[in-house]
């Protein structure tokens, strides 16, 4: 289910003195399988754009097309498209509202309108996807889980619907370093066993060095750069410019190459710099030998 | 979407109006008001509409700004309209159709009491569009300041407005994004009979309470953190002032009274 943004401008509170562009010009394929990180600084159109996705926002100007349909159409049936493609929000457990987190996973496949038992045999696998005992806490209050059990909760009722294309906005958010880790896990295996396409907005250069196979920059609502993380994070300098980051391998081998130790360009993965520095020092197996 | 109303609806500005003291706008907004209806005849409504033009033109905020703002009054200025053709007693018939008639007072009725809405209306947008929420609740708590000696909660109404006022866009902000996150898992707000509207409103309205509470919530450990402890003995970051500017819209005001009473009085 390949997404293509064509042309897509963005205007919010149009003809106001609050009017801003928050998109401007965005062109871009999302195919099948693809791993796609969006990066920019706040406020450079990836939340708006994340929202186009699946047409909870339409464009000002230009088209969306999912699996080459036009979401402006009048015949599309948005709220299909909905369910192929999962959109988990910034905070996703500030939507949680039913009385047991079976019944709000449960959400989503029943606006599906799926049988009773197809939708209990989703619940249950969404809770196993996400790591949450289907036991221990189905008939739970979703207001008595700890913060990162809400979170995985969350993802579990967009999971639930089985989309082929997930779409996450920053989905490591203030959680802990424990939290974190098992969200980008799951994230990894969903990606890895399932085939599932995934779109993740991220801060953090270090996790979209890990886990993603192309990364998109934003600035000012339009596409600054897009290619496969060790094209974007070549490009220190820039990235830099734009009030960016990147990972710390990087940083790490920007400061040994200063130094005098050859790390070979491109080189982002903490591996690869490991490799670089083993060889430096080279001698190292005659010192441990 | 929900995300698309502007509320309290200030108009940034520097213009003259915009920098008059709150209170003085305040009080001069009413005495507006009383003015609109003290006048009863087309030179009084001429008046009006001059002195309205006036303060529209010194404050630099467009007309049609201005007029977009009456369009949800639409309903009320025609049911005015048609209400006082109906109902107004007359002498000189114009035109009589079975128990209907249209007669020359209904209709000049009808035109007036529409057009004191809508100058009411204009009137006192002026006044929120050129003068900030917090600006307004400051000359609120000033001017209700004298009841506090009769146990009247002058600052404390005044802060529950301002905060009510600050969290409006808020909360507006975060029911748009729960209500896309729960579109996004296939909700429905859009379609069906009333009942089922109405419960499709519950995965909106839960987390907006949830989140509602545990913001009041950190407000209030945010200000008992910073020792507030109501109104007594807190001094303000900006005072407010009278500057000669008040002095002139003052004046301005009193020869709008001046020439509709004097107007009254020749030709009423």
């Amino acid at each position: 289910m390949p997404i293509a943004a064509e042309g897509v401008n963005y205007v919010y509170m149009a003809g106001s003195p609050y009017e801003t562009k928050a998109l401007d010009d965005v062109n871009l394929t999302i195919e099948d399988g693809e791993f796609v990180a969006l990066i920019g600084h706040t406020g450079s159109g990836k939340s708006t754009l994340v929202q186009h996705l699946n047409g909870l926002l339409a464009p000002t100007s230009g088209r969306v097309l999912v699996d080459g349909q036009d979401l402006a159409d009048k015949g599309t049936d948005r709220r299909a498209v909905r369910f192929h493609v999962g959109l988990v929000f910034q905070y996703p457990e500030n939507q949680l509202f039913e009385e047991t987190v079976e019944k709000d996973i449960a959400f989503g496949p029943k606006n599906l309108g799926l049988p009773q038992e197809e939708i209990g045999r989703r619940v249950r696998e969404a809770m196993q996807k996400v790591a949450l005992s289907y036991e221990e806490l189905a008939q739970r209050s979703v207001f008595e889980l700890s913060g990162g059990q809400m979170r995985r909760v969350a993802i579990a009722g967009v999971l639930a619907m089985e989309p082929k294309v997930l779409v996450l906005d920053e989905p490591c958010a203030g959680l802990d370093p424990r939290g974190r880790e098992e969200i980008l896990g799951l994230i990894r295996r969903l990606h890895e066993e399932s085939g599932t396409t995934i779109v993740m907005v991220s801060h953090s250069m270090d996790d979209v060095a890990n886990l993603a196979e192309r990364v998109i920059v934003m600035e000012h609502g339009r596409i600054a750069m897009d290619g496969t993380p060790r094209e974007i994070f070549s490009k220190g300098e820039a990235l830099r410019a734009m009030g960016l980051d990147v990972p710390q391998a990087v940083e790490l081998a920007e400061a040994l190459r200063a130094r005098g130790i050859p790390v070979p360009e491109g080189a982002y993965l903490p591996d690869e710099v490991a490799q670089a520095v083993l060889s430096a020092v080279g001698g190292g197996q005659q010192n441990a030998g | 979407m929900l995300g698309d109303i502007t509320l309290g609806q200030y108009y940034p500005g520097n213009s003259p109006v915009h920098r008059m003291d709150p209170r003085s706008k305040l009080l001069l907004t009413i005495a507006y008001i009383v003015g609109v209806f003290l006048i009863s005849n087309l030179p009084g409504y001429l008046l009006a509409l001059g002195f309205l033009w006036i303060v529209v033109r010194v404050s630099g905020i467009r007309f049609s700004y201005l007029l977009r703002g009456l369009k949800p009054l639409r309903f009320i200025l025609l049911f005015t309209f048609i209400l006082n053709v109906l109902f107004s007693q007359g002498t000189t018939t114009l035109l009589s159709i079975a128990f209907f008639r249209l007669t020359r007072e209904g209709l000049e009725n009808a035109v007036y009491f529409s057009l004191r809405l809508v100058f009411l209306v204009m009137g006192t947008s002026v006044l929120t569009l050129t003068t900030s929420p917090v600006q307004l609740t400051d000359a609120l708590e000033h001017l209700m300041h004298p009841l506090a000696c009769f146990g009247f909660p002058a600052h404390e109404l005044a802060m529950m407005m301002t905060i009510a006022l600050r969290f409006i866009p808020t909360l507006l902000e975060e029911a748009d994004k729960i209500q896309k996150a729960q579109m996004a898992r296939g909700a429905d707000f859009e379609s069906g009979n009333l009942l089922a509207r109405a419960r499709a409103m519950i995965p909106l309205l839960v987390p907006l309470f949830v989140s509602s509470f545990r913001r009041a919530n950190d407000l209030a450990m945010a200000m008992e953190a910073r020792c507030y402890r109501g109104g007594e003995h807190r001094t303000r970051l900006r005072e407010l002032r009278y500057t000669r500017l008040d002095l002139y819209a003052l004046l301005c005001m009193v020869a709008f009274f001046v020439l509709i009473i004097a107007e009254g009085m020749l030709l009423g």
